[in-house]
């Protein structure tokens, strides 16, 4: 009840015949940087279509002016009968990490910036080196001593390097995993949020309302994977770098103070086309596709391969499957 | 409504009049929070990039202050609880000063939430009407109803019988019901606080059952000894305790908060080895952030240990500060207790403080192992906001005094005596 009377209260305050009624609404506050029509905006599931619109409206203007580019934001909802899934075949990955640039181009993160390094670069997707297998002759560490050695071998998190820059991957004694948002279907990160600035969308995508989320980073605690990032400041972006094919719960450009995360590249994968992490890779290890269709590329994995999911004992259920061959 | 409002600006003109001490005490508290609001204008204008908060440490010094000060707003209850439910006399006069000290060390964690969010513009998304609060399912819409339920309750408490004091009336009977909800209450900022971490399984370092009940032992260990100290001060300080003054806090009501500390810094402990047990002898995964916290972790022929000495300083106080207060020598020595309450405090800040929230990061869940050290303008920020909950204090502590001790009174009820029930 409370939830209607909020809604019909700021439809009346927001809709786009309002507009004008909102006082100052293009008045910027200083510090903050924000302007009270973008502070007054409502979220994003209670939005009518108009309201949408208008907000949609004001970004291109903005992007227009502070970055020059046309975007189009497109606010494209599920498909019925879909139900995305992610299958990653660890035998074939070979560490380059193109996926990892890749998908930094399409979604907007922020770059790595030479003169203003504080801002930081932001990357959805984390590739862990492992080493094959480890024999340490009498034990590795001194207090597990054993007589017959400790063999160290397959996915332990904890002895992955995260920064590894050999001169050319694949290195023969070791493999690689990536890791991104696994787009769970019980959520840790959604049930922490105290605004449900984020949601699972019907089509099993997580996504976030950057203009919902407070910055509280209770998602970031929460998430067994690692996979949101914070903007720590204003993101950096070089202009001619942009990607202007934006969705609203996507790669549209975030702000300082927002969380951010993999979205399977809803702006792709709602128009049909495949995320760009999958298309980029050079080894035809990644593979997607809509787990409700028998045909898709995600179930022939689940039908022909053996796979596993990461962590499954802490009862997210991730809809994204590591396989081997 | 005139005797309230007489009440209010009297209860102003006399938080805002004292001796140069004071003003030299609240100046330089005053000063501390202007350095702070300067530093986080920066915050506010370039984001919390001015920390060294990071993903991989994505919480730093203001959640751990936040975490830590709860405790304290929660340990009002121990002088409440013997005062109200028992009717223990020595605590009556204290009360106050408990009450009080929850108000002061909530303005610190509002203040702290406050600070740490990335976007406060947006924090009406929190509320209901003008936002979507995840409640039930999000312990953080918990914590906003359970830490301003307690911040409600202690300003009105205390607030109340200030009033009637002044007015030399008797409290009418609904706020002890009133005191009485208090209490459970002030546990139920600890354990929801508890749960904010306890309930992440993302995080084997705080997933775990202990975390609520360890929260509220070392809550009333260090919120007493603060007590014990703040007491102290104003017997010194102040006209408490003078000959012909009508407030006393006597030794023996310091005493037995020195032993509510001693037993709960022994259940501390107590459930810090249970805890440490656990993890240790089952060596599991869960075991990497409790090797970081007392030994540091290696990796790749580096070792990660900055946590380790304040520790090892954090147990060893602690152990200190327990033998202290063990023994009744030590215990009614003013000196030795000082040192014990002074250990404890410092103790259970760096164990609850930072030696809680930054090995819950360490390594993060995929395994990479970022340390975390604050910045010089997050360590601003921070003193700041204790300085502002100890002005808040100061400021509260002086209105309170003078009333209770008859100093000040409502010009009709000159004459009077003060009535029962205060």
């Amino acid at each position: 009840m409370v939830d209607r009377s909020r809604r019909e209260f700021l439809k009346k305050t927001a809709t786009g015949a309002a507009a004008a009624v909102i006082p100052f609404a293009n008045v910027r506050i200083p510090v903050i940087d924000v302007t009270v029509e973008e502070l007054l905006q409502s979220h994003y599931k209670e939005m009518s279509e108009e309201e949408k619109q208008r907000v949609i409206e004001r970004l291109k203007r903005e992007y227009k002016e502070k970055y020059g580019i046309d975007a189009t934001i497109k606010t494209t909802p599920p498909k019925e009968g879909v139900v995305w899934g992610y299958a990653l075949n660890i035998q074939k990955c070979i560490g380059c990490r193109r996926c990892v640039y890749a998908c930094v181009r399409e979604n907007n993160q922020s770059r790595a910036n030479p003169k203003e390094p504080w801002r930081g670069e932001i990357q959805w997707i984390r590739v862990l080196e492992f080493e094959k297998y480890k024999i340490h002759p009498g034990g590795k560490a001194k207090d597990f001593r054993t007589k017959f050695g400790e063999v160290l071998a397959g996915i332990n998190l904890e002895e992955s390097e995260h920064y590894y820059y050999p001169e050319q991957v694949p290195e023969k004694d070791k493999f690689y995993m990536p890791i991104q948002c696994q787009q769970c279907e019980r959520p840790p990160c959604v049930k922490v949020c105290p605004t449900k600035a984020t949601w699972k969308e019907p089509d099993g995508i997580i996504v976030v309302d950057y203009n919902w989320c407070i910055g509280c980073r209770f998602c970031i605690a929460a998430c067994p994977y690692w996979a949101r990032r914070f903007n720590w400041s204003d993101p950096y972006i070089p202009p001619e770098e942009i990607n202007p094919r934006m969705h609203y719960l996507g790669n549209r450009i975030r702000m300082r103070g927002v969380v951010e995360k993999c979205t399977f590249c809803i702006q792709r994968t709602r128009e049909g086309r495949y995320p760009a992490c999958v298309e980029i890779c050079p080894v035809g290890a990644r593979k997607f596709g809509n787990l409700l269709d028998p045909e898709s590329d995600v179930r022939k994995v689940l039908e022909k391969k053996r796979v596993f999911r990461l962590k499954e004992e802490l009862g997210t259920h991730p809809k994204f499957f590591y396989f081997i061959d | 409504m005139g005797k309230l409002i007489d009440f209010l600006v009297t209860s102003i003109k006399v938080s805002l009049t004292g001796s140069r001490k004071y003003y030299a005490w609240l100046a330089s508290l005053l000063l501390m929070v202007i350095f702070g609001a300067i530093s986080y204008y920066y915050q506010l204008k370039y984001g919390l990039i001015i920390t060294d908060i990071r993903d991989q440490v994505s919480w730093g010094s203001y959640i751990a202050n936040f975490t830590f000060l709860v405790g304290v707003a929660a340990a009002a209850v121990m002088i409440v609880l013997p005062a109200y439910l028992y009717n223990y006399k020595e605590f009556k006069h204290i009360t106050i000063f408990g009450e009080l000290m929850a108000v002061g060390a909530l303005v610190m964690v509002l203040t702290f939430v406050l600070v740490d969010l990335g976007r406060i513009d947006r924090m009406f998304h929190l509320l209901p009407i003008t936002g979507t609060p995840n409640w039930p399912q999000s312990m953080l819409t918990w914590d906003v109803i359970v830490l301003n339920g307690y911040l409600f309750l202690n300003l009105l408490i205390p607030g109340y019988l200030l009033y009637k004091a002044y007015l030399r009336e008797k409290p009418r009977r609904w706020i002890y019901i009133f005191i009485l909800i208090s209490i459970p209450w002030a546990i139920s900022i600890h354990t929801v606080t508890a749960f904010l971490y306890g309930g992440l399984a993302a995080r084997p370092f705080w997933n775990t059952a202990i975390m609520a009940p360890r929260f509220l032992a070392s809550a009333f260990t260090a919120g007493p000894a603060l007590m014990i100290i703040i007491l102290q001060i104003v017997r010194r300080y102040t006209c408490v305790g003078q000959p012909g003054c009508k407030l006393v806090v006597t030794d023996r009501a310091l005493f037995t908060l020195a032993h509510i500390a001693l037993i709960s810094m022994l259940v501390n402990l107590f459930f810090l080895g249970s805890e440490i047990y656990t993890v240790a002898y089952a060596a599991t995964s869960h075991l990497a952030p409790l090797k970081y916290l007392f030994f540091g972790l290696e990796h790749n022929g580096v070792t990660y240990a900055k946590l380790q000495p304040y520790m090892w300083t954090a147990i060893t106080m602690e152990i200190i500060a327990a033998l202290l207060l063990l023994f009744p020598k030590t215990r009614k020595n003013f000196t030795t207790l000082n040192i014990a309450c002074v250990f404890a405090f410092v103790g259970i800040w760096i164990e609850k403080g930072m030696g809680l929230v930054i090995p819950g990061f360490i390594p993060t869940p995929i395994g990479e192992i970022w340390e975390y050290y604050p910045t010089l303008m997050e360590i601003m920020i921070t003193l700041a906001v204790w300085a502002l909950g100890f002005l808040v204090y100061t400021l509260l502590l002086k209105v309170a005094i003078a009333i209770e001790s008859e100093e000040v009174v409502h010009p009709s009820a000159k004459d009077k005596e003060m009535p029962e029930g205060h």
